[in-house]
């Protein structure tokens, strides 16, 4: 059935295992009552459950922590973070601002972009080595044909201070000797042996640890969602705390101009005057 | 240190002599914005000047226009703008009302992105019949390294639709009409041929995304014109049901697939309106 009669099926009503909530009574939530069987879960147990309705382990929970508490840095230079602080010095209200910040992060240099094709290129090549394919063979054909490897290098600067502490939490918790995250390390060795010199980032590390819990990279973009999340508010905070307007003030010589010259508008037609 | 600037082709300014941080001119892609375009200039006009840095033709205006009142409100049952109107009815932020509009109208089943990779079409096929009928005879595929969601249907045609509605026909007529580019007449002239090969509709996202090729755009360009241009009627349907209020607006009913019932300590209610 198409069209106009499969929309008809679906008038004010809607048929799903998200969840609802039964007023006064009960909330359930992928299938759980939430108050009920629930309610001893975390706030970020309960969201990664929402997302492919797994438990994970005590171990395992410990990591996913802290691949949020640690990529979570209240600096408003970091663009996404920049977005929710010149919200509060502009006062506009802080849920518009993070909420804005948030999508923000959404990026394909950083942030979710990266996050989703390292997943996918870690679990692809996985696969694909457990087939008998050569890793460095398919190391060098992701770098021709997309000029990079999301996970690897890192813009701004090139080494990831994340990357210890977080390994030493991982040994700390035996979690150590995933398939995925052994190969995110032979990938990065391959890369520093080559010419292209480029060291593995976080978002390899996490893609790595994730992948070896057995999240696939759609599962991996929406548990990374909430990473950024805590460096948001402070960076709010702090502005709105100030006076108005005082976070990075642009004055007009801040603008280097580098467009056509000055022109007159003549009957929507222009006429080029002089450079400016 | 050497001050950092922001670099921009767009836009120039000269500082007050006693204020660094405020203008005295400004220029946009060469003109004097306060000081000549404002009297001068339209509203559609100074868009498309910011858009595509020239001044348009005549034609390039009407155009312009013509696409901007088509979708400057697609109603409220479209999913932006119910998605707006969830904010209002809950006395949201204005704001928020418009980014809830904007993220949903940004998505690639009627929205902004559908419109972007309709115009990535028309950049690779052009007038091409046969690479038109080519290219919608394969159905998308789903990208695991993308952060969009698959488009389930050719991006330009109507997933539900049975035959091209009267306003998008109406909307091509008008813009065809204009003689502004190719794209938008040979739409018109070819568009059984098209439905055929997709085996739907045409939708206001197709017109649209033939329009802006038109007008010159790049698909980001376009992409984002089309955000831009559909927020005017999300703002008033949100602030409309502000007035009417939320026991005016539907709260619909949802069934269950996986309700756990009793089993966990709550009441059985398997279908419940709420």
């Amino acid at each position: 059935m198409n069209g106009p009669e499969r929309l008809e099926q679906h008038v004010g009503r809607l048929t799903t295992s998200a969840g609802a909530f039964f007023p006064g009574e009960r909330a359930v939530f992928c299938g759980q009552d939430l108050h009920a069987s629930l309610n001893d879960l975390d706030w970020l147990e309960l969201y990664l459950f929402g997302i492919n309705g797994r438990r994970y382990t005590e171990p395992q929970m410990k990591v996913l922590h802290a691949m949020c508490t640690f990529t979570s840095y209240p600096d408003a230079r970091l663009w996404n973070n920049r977005v929710a602080a010149l919200a509060g010095s502009a006062r506009s209200t802080g849920s518009l601002g993070i909420a804005a910040a948030f999508a923000v992060s959404e990026a394909q240099i950083y942030g979710r972009g990266v996050d989703l094709r390292a997943s996918e290129f870690l679990i692809r090549v996985r696969s694909e080595v457990d087939c008998g394919a050569d890793l460095k063979q398919l190391v060098r054909s992701e770098l021709k044909q997309k000029r990079g490897i999301a996970g690897y290098g890192r813009p701004i600067v090139a080494a990831d201070e994340r990357i210890a502490p977080m390994m030493a939490l991982v040994r700390e918790q035996g979690l150590d000797g995933g398939p995925h995250l052994k190969l995110a390390f032979e990938v990065e060795k391959i890369l520093l042996e080559g010419r292209w010199r480029m060291r593995m980032n976080y978002a390899a590390l996490a893609a790595a640890l994730c992948a070896d819990v057995g999240m696939s990279p759609r599962e991996y973009l929406f548990s990374s969602m909430p990473a950024f999340l805590a460096g948001m508010p402070p960076c709010y905070l702090d502005a709105v705390e100030k006076s108005e307007g005082l976070l990075f003030p642009l004055p007009c010589r801040m603008l280097s101009y580098q467009g056509v010259g000055h022109r007159r508008w003549r009957d929507g037609k222009s006429s080029v005057q002089d450079v400016g | 240190m050497s001050e950092e600037v922001i670099h921009s082709r767009i836009w120039q300014e000269e500082a007050e002599p006693d204020n660094a941080f405020a203008a005295a001119s400004c220029h946009c892609h060469g003109y004097d914005v306060y000081g000549e375009l404002l009297g001068q200039a339209s509203w559609i006009e100074y868009l498309f000047l910011l858009f595509r840095g020239d001044a348009p033709t005549n034609q390039q205006t009407k155009l312009l226009e013509g696409l901007a009142i088509a979708l400057a409100n697609p109603g409220p049952r479209d999913a932006a703008v119910h998605a707006a109107m969830c904010g209002g009815v809950g006395l949201s932020t204005s704001a928020s009302c418009l980014m809830a509009a904007l993220a949903v109208g940004a998505g690639a089943s009627g929205g902004a992105r559908e419109v972007y990779l309709a115009m990535e079409d028309w950049q690779a096929r052009g007038t091409n019949l046969a690479l038109w009928q080519e290219g919608l005879a394969i159905k998308p595929v789903d990208d695991p390294a993308d952060v969009w969601p698959s488009l389930g249907h050719s991006a330009g045609f109507d997933p539900h639709g049975v035959r091209c509605t009267t306003p998008v026909l109406q909307t091509l007529v008008h813009l065809a009409g204009l003689g502004c580019g190719q794209s938008l007449i040979w739409l018109h002239d070819h568009r059984a041929s098209l439905e055929a090969a997709a085996g739907l509709p045409l939708a206001m996202s197709g017109v649209a995304a033939a329009a802006l090729c038109d007008l010159g755009c790049t698909p980001a360009q376009g992409e984002m014109l089309c955000l831009l241009l559909r927020l005017p009627g999300a703002a008033v349907h949100a602030l409309e049901q502000k007035d009417f209020g939320h026991k005016n607006f539907p709260f619909f009913s949802i069934k269950l697939e996986n309700d756990p019932g009793t089993a966990q300590g709550g009441k059985n209610r398997t279908e419940e309106k709420i």
